[in-house]
Order: C-alpha cells, then sequence, then structure tokens
C-alpha cells in the first residue's frame, strides 16, 4: 500500500505538472541561495586568516605617530625615524630577529617608451628575509652596493611585466626621476592581498641610494621587524616601545609619538570587515530563503480548491481521510526532496563558480546546507499537507462543492 | 419492473431523516423528517422545486453528508453508528456517484478516472485496468480511454463519470442531476444507459432530476416539497 501510494503521489506531481514545477523551483531558490551566500561568505573569511597567516604572524611594524591603523599613513607632525633607530631595535633586542628600514616614496619608473607610477622603496637584503620575498631572477644587493648607494634595483613582478613585456629586464637600465638604475634582480609574485592591492607594484633599491638620489634626507619610514621564533609578539612589541620611547626621549606620563603595529591588529580587524560581510550575505541569504517559502506557500494555497475537489471526488469513489493524507504527505515530501536536491547542487555549483572567480577557498558547510534543506522542505510539507488535512476532514459533499 | 417481489429487508430504509443547517434563526431544515424504503433492483427518480432537499436527500443516502437525526438502515445496517472511515468503506464497496459536474479528476486519462475506486479496493494495476476497460466499454466509450476530459464532450464526461460508477461493481448508483449540464439528445443518451444498466445488471439508481422527461425513464417517482416527501407514485412509463 505504501509503495501504491508513493506511485499514485508521483503521478499525481507529473498530472499537476506545472504547479509542481514552480513548488520546486521555490525551493530550489531558497535552498540555494542560503547555500551559495553562506559558503561565499565563510570562503572569504577563510581566505583572509590564511593571508593575515601568509603575512607572518611573528611580524612587527614600527611607524611613526599614533593612530597608525585608522589614520593611514603616519601624519608628517611626527617625526620619521633613522638608520641609526633600525640599527638599534636590531643590535639591543634579543627578541628581534630582524629589523628592516624602509623608505618608500611614489615616483614614475620609465623604460624606453614604457613608464608606470609605482612605489619606490629604499631598503637593504634584510628586507628580503624578513618579508620572506624570493628571486625569481637575477641577484640580491651585494654588500659593496648597500654600503656606497650604487644605483642597482630589484624589481616587482607588476613594475617588470608593465615597463619590459616579455623582454629579459636584468641588465637593462631603467630611469627613476632623475636617477639611471640597473636592473639586478626579479622577486617572485605574491599576487594581489585580501583586498586586491597588488603586492608586486615597486621597485626596490638600496636604502642609501634611494637617500641620496630620490629622498634626499635620510629619513627611515618603517621598521619592519621579524621576532625571532619563540618570541611572543607581545613581548617583543613591549621591548621595542620601551627602547623607542628611550630612543627618542619620551618621558613619563607622554604619548608615544610612534607605534608598534601588530600582524594580530590587522587580522582582527580584517576579520571584523568578513564577518560583517559574512552577516550581509547571510541575510540576503535569509530573505531569499523566505522569498522561496512565500513562493511555495502561495502555489499550494492557491490550488487549495483544485485539490479540495479532488479530495471530495477520492472520499466520493471510497477513500479514507487517512488514505488520501498519506498520498498528498508523500506527494510533498517528495517534491521538497526534489527541489531540495536540485537546490544544493546548484548553490554548491554557484558557490564553486563565486569562490573561483573571487579566487578564495570553496569550503561548504554541511550545517548550513542541512539548515536551508529543513527550512523549505518544511515548508513544502507544512503548506502542501496542511490544507489538504482541512480539506480531508470535511464531509465529502462539502469538498465537492467547495468554490 | 417494479414487481420485484421486494427484499425481506429494504436495500435502503430512511425513518424520520432530519438535516438541519446552520442554528436558531438562521436554521434550515433541508430534510424533516423523511421516511423512505427503497428495495434492490429499483429505479427511483427524485424530484421537486429547487430547495426542496432532493439533493440533500440523495447525499444522506450516499453517506456524502451525514443527517441530523434519525435513522438510516442501509441493507440492515444503522449508517449513524458508521464511523468516518466506515462510511467511506461503505461508499468504497457499495455505492457509486454521478454527479452534475461529472467531477473527473483533470489532467487525468478517462482510464485512470475509472481506475480510481478500484485502486482504493486494492486491485492491482492489471485488474484494474482490465475492469475500467469493461465499464467503459458498457457506456461505449472503450476507443476514449486515454483522452482526458478536456478532450471529451460533456456527454462522454459524464459517461465516464458512470462507468466510474460502475467499476467498483456497487449495488447503487446515485446520480445527482446527471444531464442537468447536457443537451436533449446526450440526456436521452446518459438516461439510456442508466435504463440498461438498471434492466440488464439489476442495479439499484436513485437520481434526482427536475426534468419530467428525465424522470419517466424511472420505474418511481418521488416528489419532494420543503424537506418532506409529497407523493411516491410509480412512474407512467411503470404503470
Amino acid at each position: 500500500m505504501i509503495w501504491e501510494t508513493i506511485k499514485l503521489a508521483v503521478q499525481a506531481i507529473f498530472r499537476n505538472a506545472m504547479r509542481s514545477f514552480l513548488t520546486v523551483l521555490g525551493i530550489v531558490i531558497g535552498v540555494a541561495a542560503v547555500i551559495a551566500m553562506v559558503t561565499v561568505g565563510q570562503g572569504s573569511t577563510e581566505q583572509v586568516t590564511t593571508d593575515v597567516e601568509k603575512l607572518g604572524s611573528n611580524v612587527l611594524m614600527v611607524l611613526p605617530g599614533q593612530d597608525a591603523m585608522e589614520g593611514g599613513p603616519a601624519s608628517t607632525a611626527y617625526s620619521l625615524f633613522s638608520i641609526r633607530d633600525n640599527d638599534a631595535v636590531q643590535d639591543q633586542l634579543s627578541v628581534v630577529d630582524i629589523a628592516a628600514p624602509l623608505s618608500i616614496a611614489r615616483s614614475r619608473a620609465v623604460f624606453s617608451n614604457e613608464n608606470r607610477r609605482t612605489d619606490i622603496v629604499g631598503t637593504d637584503n634584510r628586507y628580503f628575509q624578513a618579508a620572506g620575498w624570493e628571486l625569481a631572477r637575477g641577484r640580491f644587493f651585494e654588500t659593496a652596493e648597500i654600503q656606497s648607494g650604487k644605483p642597482v634595483c630589484i624589481l616587482g613582478e607588476t613594475v617588470r611585466s608593465e615597463l619590459f613585456g616579455y623582454a629579459d629586464p636584468i641588465g637593462e637600465t631603467i630611469r627613476i626621476k632623475t636617477l639611471s638604475c640597473k636592473v639586478i634582480g626579479l622577486l617572485q609574485s605574491k599576487g594581489a592581498s585580501t583586498f586586491g592591492s597588488d603586492q608586486d607594484d615597486f621597485v626596490i633599491m638600496p636604502i642609501k641610494t634611494f637617500h641620496r638620489r630620490i629622498a634626499g634626507n635620510a629619513d627611515v619610514s618603517t621598521i619592519y621587524v621579524s621576532v625571532r621564533e619563540g618570541v611572543s609578539t607581545d613581548r617583543a612589541k613591549e621591548e621595542i616601545e620601551t627602547l623607542m620611547r628611550e630612543i627618542r626621549r619620551i618621558g613619563r606620563g607622554e604619548d608615544d609619538d610612534f607605534t608598534v603595529m601588530d600582524m594580530k591588529q590587522i587580522a582582527t580587524m580584517l576579520s571584523g570587515i568578513t564577518d560583517i560581510l559574512t552577516g550581509l550575505l547571510s541575510a540576503v541569504a535569509a530573505v531569499s530563503l523566505l522569498v522561496g517559502g512565500i513562493g511555495i506557500m502561495n502555489i499550494m494555497l492557491v490550488s487549495v480548491t483544485e485539490r479540495t475537489r479532488e479530495i471530495g471526488i477520492r472520499l466520493a469513489v471510497g477513500a479514507q481521510a487517512r488514505q488520501v493524507l498519506t498520498q498528498f504527505l508523500v506527494e510533498a515530501i517528495v517534491l521538497s526532496l526534489i527541489g531540495g536536491l536540485i537546490g544544493i547542487v546548484v548553490g554548491l555549483a554557484l558557490a564553486l563558480i563565486g569562490a573561483n572567480m573571487l579566487s578564495i577557498p570553496f569550503t561548504p558547510d554541511p550545517k548550513i546546507i542541512v539548515l536551508a534543506f529543513a527550512f523549505s522542505a518544511a515548508v513544502g510539507v507544512i503548506f502542501g499537507y496542511f490544507p489538504a488535512r482541512r480539506a480531508a476532514r470535511l464531509n465529502p459533499i462539502d469538498a465537492l462543492r467547495h468554490e | 419492473m417494479n414487481n420485484v417481489p421486494a427484499a425481506k429487508t429494504p436495500l435502503i430504509a430512511l425513518h424520520r431523516i432530519t438535516r438541519i443547517y446552520g442554528h436558531g434563526e438562521t436554521e434550515v431544515r433541508a430534510l424533516d423528517g423523511v421516511n423512505l424504503k427503497i428495495n434492490k433492483g429499483e429505479f427511483v427518480a427524485i424530484m421537486g422545486p429547487s430547495g426542496s432537499g432532493k439533493s440533500t436527500a440523495m447525499n444522506v443516502i450516499g453517506c456524502l453528508d451525514s443527517p441530523t437525526g434519525g435513522q438510516y438502515l442501509f441493507d440492515g445496517v444503522e449508517v449513524a453508528d458508521l464511523t468516518q472511515d466506515q462510511r467511506a468503506l461503505l461508499r468504497r464497496h457499495y455505492l457509486g456517484f454521478v454527479f452534475q459536474g461529472y467531477n473527473l479528476l483533470a489532467r487525468t486519462s478517462a482510464l485512470q478516472n475509472v481506475e480510481l475506486p478500484l485502486i482504493y479496493k486494492g486491485l492491482l494495476r492489471a485488474e484494474r485496468e482490465a475492469a475500467a476497460h469493461e465499464a467503459l466499454e458498457k457506456v461505449g466509450l472503450a476507443h476514449r480511454a486515454l483522452h482526458d476530459p478536456s478532450e471529451l464532450s460533456g456527454g462522454q464526461q459524464q459517461r465516464v463519470a458512470i462507468a466510474r460508477a460502475l467499476a467498483g461493481k456497487p449495488k447503487v448508483i446515485l446520480a445527482d442531476e446527471p444531464t442537468g449540464n447536457l443537451d436533449t439528445k446526450r440526456s436521452a443518451e446518459i438516461m439510456e444507459v442508466l435504463q440498461h444498466l438498471n434492466r440488464t445488471e439489476g442495479l439499484t439508481i436513485i437520481m434526482v432530476t427536475h426534468e419530467e422527461a428525465m424522470a419517466q425513464y424511472a420505474d418511481r417517482l418521488i416528489w419532494m416539497v420543503d424537506g418532506r416527501i409529497e407523493r411516491d407514485t410509480p412512474t407512467q412509463r411503470a404503470a
């Protein structure tokens, strides 16, 4: 009898193809939207987390001024650092593995007919080591080049492709302002950062060269620190702060005129943003689920008249209320299952496409899949079943005469 | 035909049956103490002005509606004592219905419509199809078995409905204005089918109609007014 009931239900589904299709569509939209959006949201959160880990959880940056996080680049009101400050951090603190000075300016790099406005960075080989840059071709700086400030430079991948296309840049000379600079190395690409900024868009030269030929002063804008292994960044941060206060002669009770920034802070800030993003996507998904549910509800309620008459006919020819209800329940369950399964497939496919387009990891969450499926199926079953139950309890003649 | 000797117990016996809709001021007595006996093999027509309770009587007899008061014995069994499910079984095994509006399932072939009662009788697919075909042949529609109701004329749809009522091999066929939506020629065809079934198969037929000409196909004519039976006479044809 159960098998017979299932067959009856399947027959009814095909007999009312349009109604069945619309019901299934409602469930598909609800389930697919939730799965796609939440999966993409969670993927981007995970992407941010791994990106921050890649930056190095053992990296600190010493920046001039306060509130560098909110204020962006340090304001000019605060005095910058010097090479001696950097060397003090490097030499006097055992918690510091590497301290590299960075000075940065925006300028145009020119080669032949091509040019690109980019970051010109002055530093030394310690920076490559601390930040984990690898060579794609050529070599790093030689000690003599650093000490005497030779006009040599190492390119990021973006600058190379803009200026040289497919040609080999090693040994060529590019021009920055009045400086003619020989290309000795090319860095391996790190690609875009989490928020799309290009990490390969710079030209690096010895800091002495930068000071003399580009900046015209001897300032250091950032001290890039990697903490010795096994030392907590919090402790390193404290020690650096104490040392910097000493060097910069900041008295008791006075505010720091520099900031030691920790990647954990950056991580917290970024994951705060992606949490908002995930929340937003989830809200949109919840609305889709609701809209899908209302769609299902409408179809079911619109067809109540026809179904009530059908129930009346079945009762008149001798069906018992229970038999009619089982049939309608099975029908609703079969429709919900079909819709739910299609919805899961469509949702995962959309999430996969989205993850590829945004280059974030594809991390489907079984909890969300189950939740979306259960909600839509419940709507389908409730609105398929309860009107039928009401009809089956009527006198057959009242069901038959239902307008 | 009405000379068939009466069985010891009548097939259908109504005793002071009432059916009341609403309460108090708005109370409507659709049936107001109906007494009626119908024997096996009779062809009875019920007539009366609209609102006289003829359809209500038909629905009570068919167990589609429950009486408010009185006694209804079907083949000696008190129907008022039956549960809803037991009444469904009674309809399933003993009663067949033909409605004015046909009441066929849409988008479902004539054959499948006729099979419907047999599904609930628990017949296997092959048995159902054979029985449904046989019933369609009796109403002359075997060649339209695979057509949907929307592809059939009104007269054909009503014949499918008769086949559906027949398929379960009931004891009684209840027809509520079966020709109400049909022209004279189609009406005559339907009545001939019903009359033929009554004569050759000994089926008891109870029919509500408001057309004198249709009532003349029956053997016995019951005239209702205001929820009561006013006249109960043999038809001219039978007399």
